[in-house]
């Protein structure tokens, strides 16, 4: 089980942690809520928790409870750009179908 | 799918939730809009890469208008329908605008309510209505580049913007559709941006050299909150008055007397380059096409620059130490120093400002969008994306608000200096048996009586059920919004009846009146307590002895033999007498002289009183 960043992405969270000037961490999570089921949460860490899984990806610990694991085994978190909007993009295998805007979505 | 943000631990939202905010510097030449994404606060740019919009809107033929940099370009083959610097106009009135406009070719039309409009071909625009027009470029761009609808805004104002020219600035929000959560300061904003509010506190001074404007302010910083201490500035002093002088420099060396206004142009141009370069090479070469298609080539050196610029740069440390003598403090006070305004790049800004201040400014964040960048963060805080610790408050109430009272005393509700937004409520009663409406007298001030101080409203409550006094309770709820906009209501809390009124409290006052009548309530602390202890002495005895008649002219035949009854009138005469004087203490004993003349008949009537209610019912009902 493994969840994993690209460069760009994890170039990103490291800049974001810098500037944050705190932080140990990238959280990767989901809960249920939203249109169609899940929603993905995505935060700064300050503090891992003693269940949590904890993955290395360029540089950047990736910080996931381990509920969410189980929904977002194989992930990789993409850092793209969309006209002038910028932001982050999980690429979920696990993914059925996801609601019209792609924020929630069923297993 | 939809694009994600970091957010801060225990604050991502549910989707379709995302609380979207963005700070706006809405400026006199440039406005910019700024925001908060995965923690990292940036202005934002438009499809070019371009942060800045100009402040320019032109008014098309085919009914549509153009705003930013496209409007401004044709700002000289458009003039009447090509607005610019409209900020000027805010808030003011068809007299001002005469006044200001005087170099702006615009035709100014009275509006309906004293407010100026702008002939235009797309018909009578309002100031109001201009700037919403500039907003709502900056609102696409914003909700654009996050990719979702704005939950709100904040939007910066200059520090000496009046009441009319916040409302008039929070019009043009909502005009463009935009939720305004809370105008700031700019200079709040700078200081903000640079994370100073997270110190506990001191004196900081924010030095804002644009282009065509110079301001100066002083902020203290209590426990969080910024108070603008004094504020000073120069209208008609900036960058572009340095392009003027290196081109005049240009001139000289080049031999060119009465340059025509191609050539006027070509050399403000080449100045400004020469300026900008300067900031950071030490000599920077300059080349000119003459009229005749000649080339005239120089060089300018930073020491040369400097000398030339020099003068002008001390005209604004007058304006500095004016303002420091208006906040009563010396230079070694200030804590910080924030350099705001493309100008203030030039490096003899800043050794000077450096120099006077008797520290290094803060100039890490570039100062043409260290505002926006400001209220972005505050934006992002009241949005809700920060944790409740983390809240900031920055605005004070400057004089404490409060209610009259009996016998003229004021009651504070808001304690000066109580961070808003806030709501506070009191419970509040009648004088008189059977009351069926009260006048409340909204005041401002620290003093005692209420004639002291200031009278923002009156209004009344009335069908208040007919009570004993003291039985109704009336519940008085003073709100205080973001931007200082009083609310006051009263509801009766048995039947539900309410009244209410609003009020801008800050409105017409200034900052050296409103310390006048701080000063005066230190100075007249013992006096007003003097006088609130006589008056409430006063009311008391009004109370008692309204109680004392009502209640004999009910029942004191059958419960007071003649004896009693006289002696009680005695003292009650004795205490009419002394609440005349001006002696609290001997109202106080004349009050309690009376109580215990009538303490048996008071005894009397409360057993009587009990027998009547239980009358009828056996002992065990009691228990």
């Amino acid at each position: 089980m493994a969840v994993t960043l690209t460069e760009t992405a994890a170039q990103r969270v490291r800049n974001f942690l810098d500037k944050r000037g705190s932080g140990v961490g990238l959280r990767l999570g989901v809960r249920t809520s939203g249109c169609s089921g899940m929603a993905y949460v995505l935060e700064f860490v300050d503090a891992i928790e003693d269940t949590d899984e904890v993955f290395e990806a360029h540089g950047v610990k990736v910080v996931v409870d381990p509920k969410s694991l189980v929904y977002l085994d194989g992930t990789e978190l993409d850092f793209t750009r969309e006209g002038l909007n910028e932001g982050f993009k999980f690429n979920n295998p696990n993914v059925k179908d996801e609601c019209g805007c792609g924020e929630s979505f069923n297993v | 799918m939809a694009l994600l943000q970091i957010s801060e631990p225990g604050q991502a939202t549910a989707p379709h939730q995302h609380r979207l905010a963005a700070g706006i510097d809405l400026g006199t030449t440039n406005s910019l809009v700024a925001s908060v994404r995965s923690g990292v606060a940036a202005t934002l740019p438009d499809a070019d890469g371009s942060h800045l919009l100009p402040s320019v809107v032109r008014y098309l033929e085919n009914g549509t208008h153009l705003v930013g940099a496209e409007a401004r370009a044709q700002a000289a083959q458009d003039p009447l329908n090509t607005i610019v610097s409209v900020k000027r106009f805010m808030g003011r009135g068809v007299a001002d605008v005469k006044h200001l406009g005087g170099s702006l070719p615009y035709e100014f039309v009275a509006g309906g309510s004293g407010m100026p409009r702008i002939r235009t071909r797309a018909g009578e625009r309002s100031p109001v209505q201009i700037s919403a027009d500039i907003l709502s470029a900056l609102k696409t761009r914003a909700e654009q580049t996050l990719g979702g609808e704005l939950t709100g805004v904040v939007i910066t104002v200059p520090a000496y913007f009046d009441d009319a020219q916040r409302q008039a600035t929070k019009d043009a929000g909502t005009l463009a559709g935009l939720n305004v959560m809370r105008l700031l300061n700019e200079p709040t904003a700078a200081a903000v941006a640079y994370g100073l509010d997270r110190a506990a506190e001191g004196v900081i001074a924010v030095y804002d050299l644009g282009g065509g404007t110079f301001d100066i302010s002083v902020l203290r910083l209590n426990r969080g909150v910024f108070e603008v201490m004094a504020t000073a500035g120069d209208t008609a002093l900036g960058g572009d008055d340095m392009d003027h002088l290196v081109a005049d420099w240009i001139m000289q060396q080049a031999g060119v007397a009465e340059p025509g206004h191609a050539l006027r142009r070509r050399l403000l141009q080449s100045a400004c380059a020469a300026k900008e370069a300067l900031t950071d090479a030490a000599t920077v070469a300059i080349s000119l096409e003459l009229d005749d298609g000649s080339h005239w080539r120089g060089e300018l050196s930073r020491e040369r620059f400097d000398a030339l610029v020099e003068p002008l740069i001390r005209k604004t440390l007058a304006p500095c130490r004016r303002v420091l003598r208006d906040a009563g403090i010396d230079p070694a006070d200030v804590s910080e120093v924030v350099m705001v305004g493309g100008s203030t790049r030039v490096p003899k800004v800043r050794s000077l400002v450096g120099e006077f201040f008797q520290r290094p400014p803060l100039v890490d964040i570039d100062p043409d969008r260290v505002v926006a960048i400001g209220a972005a963060i505050q934006a992002d805080i009241l949005a809700g994306n920060k944790p409740e610790d983390e809240m900031l408050l920055l605005d004070v109430i400057p004089l404490s608000l409060g209610i009259e009272t009996m016998g003229g005393l004021s009651e504070k509700i808001i304690a000066r200096n109580t961070t808003i937004p806030v709501a506070r409520a009191q419970e509040f009663t009648t004088f008189k048996d059977g009351q069926t409406a009260m006048a409340l007298h909204v005041v401002q001030g620290e003093r005692e009586l209420v004639e002291d101080c200031r009278s923002l409203a009156r209004f009344e409550l009335r069908d208040i059920p007919p009570l004993t006094a003291g039985a109704a309770r009336i519940r008085v709820t003073f709100q205080v919004d973001a931007d200082g906009l009083l609310s006051v209501s009263a509801e009766e809390q048995t039947s539900g009846a309410r009244a209410q009124i609003e009020v801008k409290p800050s409105y017409g006052l200034t900052d050296s009146e409103i310390e006048t009548m701080l000063r005066a309530s230190m100075e007249n602390a013992q006096d007003d307590m003097q006088a609130r202890r006589l008056r409430e002495q006063k009311v008391e005895a009004a109370r008692v002895l309204e109680a004392l008649q009502a209640a004999l002219q009910q029942d004191g035949e059958a419960f007071l033999d003649a004896g009693e009854r006289q002696a009680i009138e005695r003292a009650a005469e004795q205490l009419g007498r002394a609440s005349e004087g001006e002696d609290h203490r001997a109202i106080r004993a004349a009050i309690e002289h009376l109580e215990a003349a009538s303490r048996v008949y008071v005894e009397r009537r409360m057993n009587a009183n009990i027998q009547q209610a239980m009358t009828g019912h056996a002992v065990d009902d009691f228990k």
